[in-house]
């Protein structure tokens, strides 16, 4: 075990794999000696040399259309996207190409590529900088995606989704990176498909992920002054999503809350809500809650990006309006 | 270039099979019995041709959505292919791809494309594996004059240039895409011009020429297999039929179509066959009608073949 930050346990799962695994290889805008935007990857390229570690030009088609086909014929890249708000310039490389080629080549193919790509709000970086945008992602089958929220689940599922036969969507929170935890040394794999219970509780269960899960807990804590007892369920990979520990917490508390970072409209806790109202309707006591950012662009004025990222706050009056 | 008499038979009979298969495809689309889309190679047999001919089992091709002659021309399997046309269980793809996602990794094909341009910077990751590996294995990407207006174009030629992958970028400009003719959707007539952009060499040959396009993607390929990077090569050709099975091309001014039918690739390969004594027509002929009872063989492979199982609907969508 040691400490390690979020942006720490990502590289170190990367570099756990790279030195393991002699077909990974990671590629992407300014990650080589610059150590990436936002210092992910510093080190990588000293320690395992610009044959592993490349510096692309700026272009996201080919990033991630190169990794398409390196994949094909047994590389495992892994593309750094530097922004999730960049996927736009690369979403048929996605979606139609990495996505689609093992079922419409009849299951003989196989993409065993990770897209890593950083989201989010808080930085003031204004509105083409700062999205989440996960259920574009959730929303293509052939895709995994996954949104780690402390530093062991970061590098679990960093080796978990390199060592994953499919395009896996990699999102890491900027805000996140520098949160240090505890994070096992050597080979830790977290599976792909499997929650995790953050805080076990028995009052109401919050659903959520990435930054969102931290600002959970901490709401949490506060209720738990006030003798509620929430329980909080960190999904961890989005798709595929672990349904049945969803539905075992709703069991339990009866109230469910949905906390994400992206948008209201069409943001992957509706998916969640639909799931639990199809398959869990008689465990509820309550119409299920979302607390999510609101429909608009990204602000730039840090008093309104502040409004528009969910916050402690918000999701302590969401919980108290169930009781 | 003198070329021996058993590589131009290699090449005759190639475009013939490939002109047996698509002629296939005319018929059965048009009686109906196959579902979808087909996108014909007719009139372009000789890029595929004389480009695969340099090409070996560990080479990668990617192709486009008018992918059978490429698929032919890399060692693909007739019968496959074809049961994959009638969506059949026992096609490429199970029947779950149809004409435009056949795919065969083994034999170094990664796949037709429905996407126009895809298949660039899939073939630059291809490339860039075998630099990566040290295989001397290259790529060839096709794609079409309309494909290279496409930003996958400028960015995987920049890549495979600024990295210098084993690549082959070659462009088989029919003057159209779809139902716009070239002049109207580019500002330039040699595509091969765009080449230097990327600080790489162009060349520009007669598409329907399959010498020409042997001599013209051999330099390429193995300019690429020595290390030495990318070349942009242009074939020049017409498809004979529209854009899709379907289409009737009236786009096309009758003047330009009849001219380009009569510079037909295969005609031309005849002729010189038989000029230069390679072969007489009697032998020709027989080599026509070997391909054609292949096409037959293969449509009776796919008629055979059961249609998927609806099981099949859920199945592939991961790998475990």
């Amino acid at each position: 075990m040691k400490q390690m930050t979020y942006a720490e346990a990502i590289r170190d799962g990367m570099r756990v794999e790279m030195k393991r695994d002699s077909n990974v290889y990671l590629a992407g805008e300014d990650v080589a000696q610059f150590g990436g935007c936002f210092g992910v990857t510093a080190g990588l390229y000293d320690e395992l040399g610009p044959k592993r570690v490349m510096n692309t030009p700026i272009s996201e088609a080919v990033i991630v259309g190169s990794a398409v086909g390196a994949a094909l014929v047994g590389l495992r890249p892994i593309a750094e996207i530097m922004f999730v708000d960049f996927m736009g310039c690369c979403m048929d490389e996605l979606f139609n190409q990495a996505a689609k080629m093992r079922y419409m080549n009849g299951g003989k193919a196989k993409v065993p590529m990770v897209v890593r790509t950083p989201c989010g709000a808080g930085m003031g970086a204004a509105a083409q900088h700062s999205q989440s945008v996960e259920s574009w992602f959730t929303h293509i089958p052939g895709v995994k995606t996954v949104m780690p929220s402390t530093p062991a689940d970061a590098k679990g599922l960093m080796i978990a989704a390199i060592r994953d036969d499919n395009p896996v969507m990699y999102i890491e929170h900027k805000q996140l990176l520098p949160l240090a935890g505890d994070v096992p040394e050597g080979e830790y794999v977290v599976p792909l498909g499997k929650a995790d219970i953050k805080r076990t509780g028995s009052d109401v269960t919050i659903i959520a992920w990435s930054w969102m899960l931290q600002k959970a807990l901490a709401a949490a804590d506060e209720l738990a002054k006030k003798g509620i007892n929430a329980e909080v369920l960190d999904p961890r990979t989005l798709v595929p999503l672990d349904k049945d520990a969803i539905l075992k917490s709703v069991a339990k508390t009866g109230k469910l809350l949905i906390v994400h970072e992206e948008v209201r409209t069409s943001g992957f806790g509706g998916e969640i809500a639909a799931i639990v109202c199809e398959e869990g309707f008689d465990y509820l006591d309550a119409p299920i809650k979302r607390v999510t950012s609101p429909d608009t662009p990204i602000p730039f004025a840090p008093i309104l990006e502040s409004a528009f990222i969910p916050s402690e706050e918000k999701i302590i009056k969401a919980v108290e309006g169930f009781f | 270039m003198d070329l021996k008499k058993e590589q131009l038979l290699a090449f005759y009979k190639n475009m013939v099979t490939i002109r047996a298969f698509e002629l296939k495809a005319v018929e059965l689309f048009a009686a109906g019995q196959i579902p979808g889309f087909v996108h014909l190679y007719l009139g372009e047999e000789a890029i595929a041709t004389g480009v695969c001919a340099s090409l070996e089992k560990k080479d990668y091709i990617a192709s486009t959505h008018r992918g059978h002659g490429h698929l032919i021309s890399k060692g693909g399997d007739l019968n496959l292919m074809m049961a994959e046309l009638f969506g059949r269980t026992d096609g490429y793809c199970k029947g779950k791809g149809g004409s435009m996602h056949i795919a065969d990794i083994n034999l170094g094909i990664l796949g037709a494309n429905g996407i126009v341009g895809a298949g660039m910077p899939i073939a630059t990751g291809a490339a860039f594996a075998c630099k990566y590996k040290e295989n001397g294995a290259v790529a060839v990407a096709f794609f079409g004059d309309g494909a290279s207006d496409r930003a996958t174009f400028h960015e995987s030629l920049n890549l495979a240039s600024t990295w210098k992958l084993p690549i082959v970028f070659l462009c088989e400009n029919n003057g159209w895409a779809i139902s716009n003719s070239q002049k109207t959707h580019q500002n330039v007539t040699d595509i091969s011009d765009r080449a230097s952009g990327y600080g790489i060499p162009g060349v520009s040959v007669d598409g329907n020429d399959v010498v020409a396009v042997y001599e013209a993607a051999g330099a390429a390929i193995d300019r690429a297999r020595k290390g030495d990077g990318p070349t942009l090569v242009e074939c020049k050709t017409w498809r004979h039929r529209g854009h899709f099975e379907g289409d009737p091309g009236a786009y096309k001014d009758p003047k330009d179509q009849a001219d380009w039918l009569a510079k037909d690739p295969i005609p031309r390969l005849e002729k010189n066959l038989v000029k230069l004594k390679y072969a007489a027509q009697a032998e020709l002929d027989k080599i026509k009608a070997t391909a054609e009872a292949e096409i037959e063989a293969a449509v009776k492979y796919a008629q055979a073949s059961p249609e998927p199982d609806p099981s099949e609907l859920l199945t592939d969508v991961y790998a475990d």
